[in-house]
């Protein structure tokens, strides 16, 4: 079973906490928007998907259960 | 943290407000703004609440600590015994004197912020905010943004001045007098007048100016005033160790917390959400820890500041006789990321929307980078 990355576009604000704790899931580019570089990054990410959730200032990420 | 980390023993949350935990940031933002309600500020649903099993004493005061026998002593008498206890009992807001007035408010909690934001909805003549720093910049925001006349009052020649340096404390003056801000700077308040509510500000300057509404955001005092006399060491917070313990059995954390961050060699105590979160974590792994696995608490500290359409973030420690180099963009186009540098060394990274460039030289400061190596990073970019 695996699991999908979610972004509420609508909460989010671009303070990058998420892009630090793991970059190779997370963006914020030049034009201050979110981008989400992969969407099913895998259990080995799992963990650092679960930071970038939890000290999100927005609680704009969460994960879907697929 | 303590129920992931699988502790299984009971658990007392003691609070003096009576509301359920909830976020800060909005308060000063979208809640006084009237874009969210209330409900959007919770940080836990009731289930989730219900799940931790703790025992909560809400709209209750920690009176006393007896730091030998782990016990808190409640408003009411009541006392609670525990074998590990918590300090985050936060700050309070530095108050003016009010001569009696009704209108001065300070925003800190929820019912101040219902209590601005039900004044800014009456449509006030003029609003005026005592303060420039990042709570009075996002007041004078929200109220510009709701359209109404707005004053801002602060003593200081530039605002943040002392923080961010005067070139970047500049752009945050000229940012508010784009927005129609009256900005009176190096001006303190004397006091107010009116007749059972606020009318005028007197200044210090001599002059005085009519207002309606009064926010002050003045600064923060922790809250220790129940620790006197414990045996714990007050000065400016509770004073800890590295790895945030006060005492055996008893650690801190948040805006009360001062420790030493060895990251950057200075003892420490921050005012930011994210190290509410963070500190607390780390405080509830202290406790759990034996003495001979506690780790030493070292983050790069890290906020944010929303005023009109701007993103300001620091991360790291900024002061006014660092070395400032602007890496990208312009402070004429209000978008730009800037480091600081002192005694050879990154130590701190500002961006006014580049939140890009502020989480990227964060990870650089929390790697003792050189601020000779990170400007020949930046450049390389």
């Amino acid at each position: 079973m695996g699991y999908r990355v979610v972004v509420d576009y609508d909460l989010c604000e671009s303070n990058a906490i998420c892009m630090q704790v793991a970059p190779d899931i997370f963006e914020v580019r030049d034009d201050d928007f979110l981008y989400l570089l992969n969407e099913t990054p895998g259990d080995e990410a799992r963990e650092r998907v679960n930071e970038s959730i939890q000290r999100c200032p927005k609680q704009a990420i969460s994960v879907a259960e697929e | 943290m303590l129920r992931r980390e699988g502790f299984d023993g009971a658990i007392t949350i003691i609070g003096d407000e009576p509301h359920q935990p909830y976020d800060r940031p909005p308060l000063s933002k979208q809640l006084l703004a009237g874009e969210w309600e209330q409900d959007r500020i919770a940080l836990s649903d009731d289930e989730s609440l219900q799940d931790l099993g703790a025992d909560w004493r809400l709209g209750r005061r920690a009176a006393g600590l007896d730091v030998a026998n782990r016990t808190v002593t409640l408003d009411d008498g009541s006392t609670v015994a525990a074998d590990g206890i918590l300090i985050a009992t936060g700050a309070r807001c530095r108050e003016l004197p009010t001569n009696g007035l009704d209108g001065i408010y300070t925003l800190r909690g929820l019912d101040d912020c219902l209590a601005i934001r039900a004044e800014l909805e009456d449509s006030p003549q003029r609003v005026a905010v005592v303060g420039a720093g990042f709570i009075g910049a996002e007041v004078a925001a929200t109220a510009r943004e709701r359209g109404l006349e707005v004053t801002v009052i602060e003593a200081l020649p530039v605002p943040l001045g002392r923080v961010l340096g005067t070139e970047v404390g500049t752009v945050c003056a000229d940012v508010h007098r784009d927005h129609g801000v009256d900005l009176r700077l190096g001006v303190g308040v004397d006091g107010f007048d009116g007749h059972g509510r606020v009318e005028r500000v007197n200044l210090s300057d001599g002059t005085s100016m009519d207002a309606d509404v009064v926010v002050v955001g003045i600064g923060v005092i922790p809250n220790t005033e129940w620790l006197e006399g414990s045996g714990l060491e007050l000065d400016n917070g509770v004073v800890c160790d590295e790895t945030c313990l006060a005492a055996p059995g008893i650690a801190a954390a948040g805006d009360v917390a001062r420790w030493p961050n060895r990251l950057f060699g200075e003892i420490m105590r921050v005012e930011h959400w994210d190290n509410a979160i963070a500190q607390g974590q780390h405080a509830a792994l202290r406790l759990l820890a034996s003495d001979d696995e506690a780790q030493p608490y070292a983050p790069v500290p890290w906020f944010w500041s929303d005023q009109y359409d701007r993103k300001i973030q620091l991360a790291g420690r900024a002061r006014p006789d660092d070395e400032v180099r602007i890496i990208t963009g312009s402070t004429e186009e209000r978008r730009f990321a800037a480091l600081y540098g002192r005694a050879g060394r990154l130590v701190g990274v500002l961006g006014f929307n580049r939140p890009r460039h502020v989480m990227k030289y964060r990870n650089l400061i929390e790697q003792g980078t050189s601020f000779e190596e990170a400007i020949k990073i930046a450049e390389q970019e």
